[in-house]
């Protein structure tokens, strides 16, 4: 492509994303325009890096793990992009690019770190084929999208074989570990828990299967040993190491040694584990995941739910005890269609509390699961703004944690902009 | 007074609960202790011995990896389930199950899988996978209203008749207007999102059926479901 055309493009480029921002418009309208200008941005922008790509995929925690890895890469001295939106389909990548390229198309950095929603990324490595992928999980997720779960593994399976490098995988789950034996040239890390953590970490397969039997696995090279409050010990190549977090939620600490294997497999033998260590210990939650706000001198939670096995870790990561609880349930495209999901959660654990407001375009169905597990709800209103306002007003004088869905948690955030400090995410 | 009682038996939770199949059992649960009986729940998993008294049968959906665990163990209790559904045992069968409990399946690779009969229906596996939101309607049940989400497409042989006729979505495949199979109380669906949380109606015919069978009459007891119609008419409105 001649050099002026791609300057064009990355001026346009900049300016729709610049225009966008303004009206308050999502990270993907940008990368849309770039994309169907030139679909090769991409591809010549990310071949400038002396690191390569890594692509971080897999159905939950996706966001926060790779805002841990570019952490501890940046610890260690190298200069990363990375798409910090979240909004991780491959336009969502262009976008953050045009953010960050000079009017030149010269990206700055050593390597790119990526995460990026399954079924994007399986074109998105049929151009560029990471040197690093990191899969996390499969679980029941958007199958109104992809179909079914063995579906979903066959494209993590797909992103494997075309690392060029190493692949890091999680020992925990069959469908990713299972991926180990299609691979042949690449290097393959594991992470893993501890027997006495798996309880912790049912799989959808295991969700009505009470007798869950571990068969032996494969030693992992990096262990989430012990978590309790927020007190973490992992084994990291035979030697254990403790530290406290700022992360909260299980399933982000359990990510966070998914992320500190990544780091090892980057840096290959050049990393320190107290500079791992005293990382890891200040990462704050990725926007929305389990974020903690401040509205009328009261912390606001927001905690993202996209799926059954992420709902069921948010409610047992969080004590409902003495917090004002709200659900907001939306179904764009974006958060699935389907609200079967919902059937597949326990909301038992908020039957002595209750559920002060019941939200989103679904609200009528989140309520109706509710009625079933009869927990009590104080107001259902579908208009989102209505219903924040309702559910702040109603409850001064506690802790609020509201559970929602990816686009009801953008709703929200907008929202709550207005009223309090939020970090804005570009 | 101790509460009349009724058994519920949902076949392998453990392999085919994919699409909140575990919702309609929880309806079924719930409305028995709501009518005032008593519901006594089995879990019945490949190898399990099949109880000899059963009132309700359900069953769900799975991955196709799910429908090659159970198969074998299904065609062992078919002719039980066979005998039960001639008896007028009522049944809610829904996607891989609602499959399984025709006359085979086949899948795109030519592979055949044999089902139990209940149902006189054939599925073939397809490339084309139908799925969204889904309205249909059924002259005993009004509107019935799920999601679908299915690739095998069903077509339906002389002695069973469709369950519902789609107003919106695809149903049993992509060529008639057919969703889902009747067979006396025998009842096969696609549609899951699950089915009977805001399809009481359907619920309340699977736990009436049992009950009057049981015990010859019914509870008077009114359960009030206006979250579930509210939930209806937001679902109805929605984009496929």
């Amino acid at each position: 492509m001649p050099h002026h055309f791609n300057s064009l493009v990355v001026i346009l480029g900049k300016a729709v994303r610049n225009a966008a921002r303004l009206r308050g418009g999502g990270s993907a309208l940008p990368g849309l325009f770039v994309e169907k200008i030139s679909p090769d941005f991409i591809k010549q922008t990310l071949g400038q890096l002396p690191h390569g790509v890594v692509v971080v995929s897999g159905t939950n925690g996706k966001t926060t793990t790779t805002k841990m890895v570019v952490a501890l890469l940046e610890a260690h001295g190298l200069k990363v992009f990375t798409n910090r939106t979240g909004s991780n389909f491959t336009r969502g990548v262009a976008a953050a690019l045009l953010g960050d390229i000079d009017m030149r198309g010269k990206l700055h950095a050593d390597i790119a770190v990526l995460e990026l929603d399954e079924a994007h990324a399986v074109n998105f490595v049929k151009t560029i084929p990471p040197r690093y992928s990191l899969l996390l999980n499969v679980m029941r997720d958007q199958l109104d999208r992809f179909g079914e779960i063995d579906a979903t593994a066959k494209m993590l399976e797909k992103i494997a074989v075309a690392t060029t490098d190493t692949v890091v995988l999680n020992r925990e789950d069959r469908r990713v570990l299972a991926i180990k034996d299609t691979l042949s040239g690449q290097k393959v890390e594991l992470f893993g828990l501890s027997d006495s953590l798996l309880p912790d970490f049912p799989s959808d397969d295991d969700m009505r299967n009470s007798a869950v039997i571990k068969t032996t696995r494969p030693n992992a090279n990096v262990l989430l040993k012990k978590y309790s409050g927020n007190t973490a010990t992992y084994d990291l190549g035979g030697k254990e190491f403790t530290t406290t977090l700022k992360l909260n939620g299980v399933y982000n600490v359990f990510n966070s040694a998914a992320a500190i294997a990544l780091a090892r497999a980057v840096l290959a033998g050049e990393t320190k584990p107290d500079l791992i260590l005293s990382t890891i210990a200040e990462v704050t939650p990725a926007f929305g995941r389990g974020e903690e706000l401040e509205v009328g001198g009261q912390p606001l939670e927001l905690v993202l739910v996209k799926n059954p096995s992420g709902f069921r870790l948010g409610l047992k990561s969080f004590s409902p005890a003495g917090y004002a609880t709200m659900i907001a349930i939306n179904d764009n495209y974006a958060d699935g269609r389907d609200m079967s999901w919902l059937w597949d959660v326990d909301f038992e654990s908020l039957s002595d509390e209750g559920v002060s407001e019941v939200a989103g375009i679904r609200a009528y169905d989140m309520a109706l699961r509710l009625q079933y597990d009869e927990v009590t709800i104080g107001h259902i209103e579908r208009d989102l703004p209505t219903a924040l306002r309702q559910f702040i007003d109603n409850n001064t004088t506690s802790p609020k944690r509201i559970y929602c869905t990816y686009t009801a948690m953008l709703a929200l955030r907008r929202e709550l902009s207005k009223i309090t400090k939020v970090e804005v995410i570009s | 007074m101790t509460k009349q009682s009724i058994t519920v038996l949902q076949l392998y939770p453990k392999d085919m609960n994919i699409y909140g199949d575990h919702g309609n059992l929880l309806v079924i649960q719930r409305r028995l202790e709501w009518y005032g009986y008593e519901p006594t729940i089995i879990h019945y998993n490949v190898g399990d011995v099949f109880p000899e008294n059963v009132d309700i049968i359900i069953g769900g959906g799975g991955q196709d990896s799910g429908q090659e665990i159970i198969h074998e163990d299904l065609i062992k209790i078919g002719p039980k389930l066979k005998a039960l559904a001639e008896n007028g045992v009522p049944m809610l069968m829904v996607c891989g199950l609602y499959q399984l409990f025709g006359n085979f399946f086949k899948t795109l690779g030519g592979k055949t899988m044999t089902g139990i009969g209940v149902l006189d229906i054939e599925t073939h596996g397809t490339q084309e996978r139908l799925i969204g939101n889904i309205v249909t309607t059924n002259e005993e049940f009004g509107e019935i209203i799920g999601y679908e989400n299915h690739s095998g497409q069903t077509f339906l042989g002389e002695n069973t008749q469709p369950f519902a006729t789609v107003l919106k979505g695809a149903g049993n495949n992509s060529k008639d207007s057919h969703e889902g199979a009747r067979y006396k109380n025998v009842i096969g669906t696609y549609l899951h999102g699950s089915i009977l949380p805001k399809n009481p109606r359907l619920a309340d015919f699977l736990i009436h059926t049992a009950v009057t069978k049981k015990y010859g009459d019914f509870s008077t007891d009114i359960i009030d479901d206006l979250l579930a119609d509210l939930a209806r008419d937001i679902a109805s409105e929605r984009p496929r």
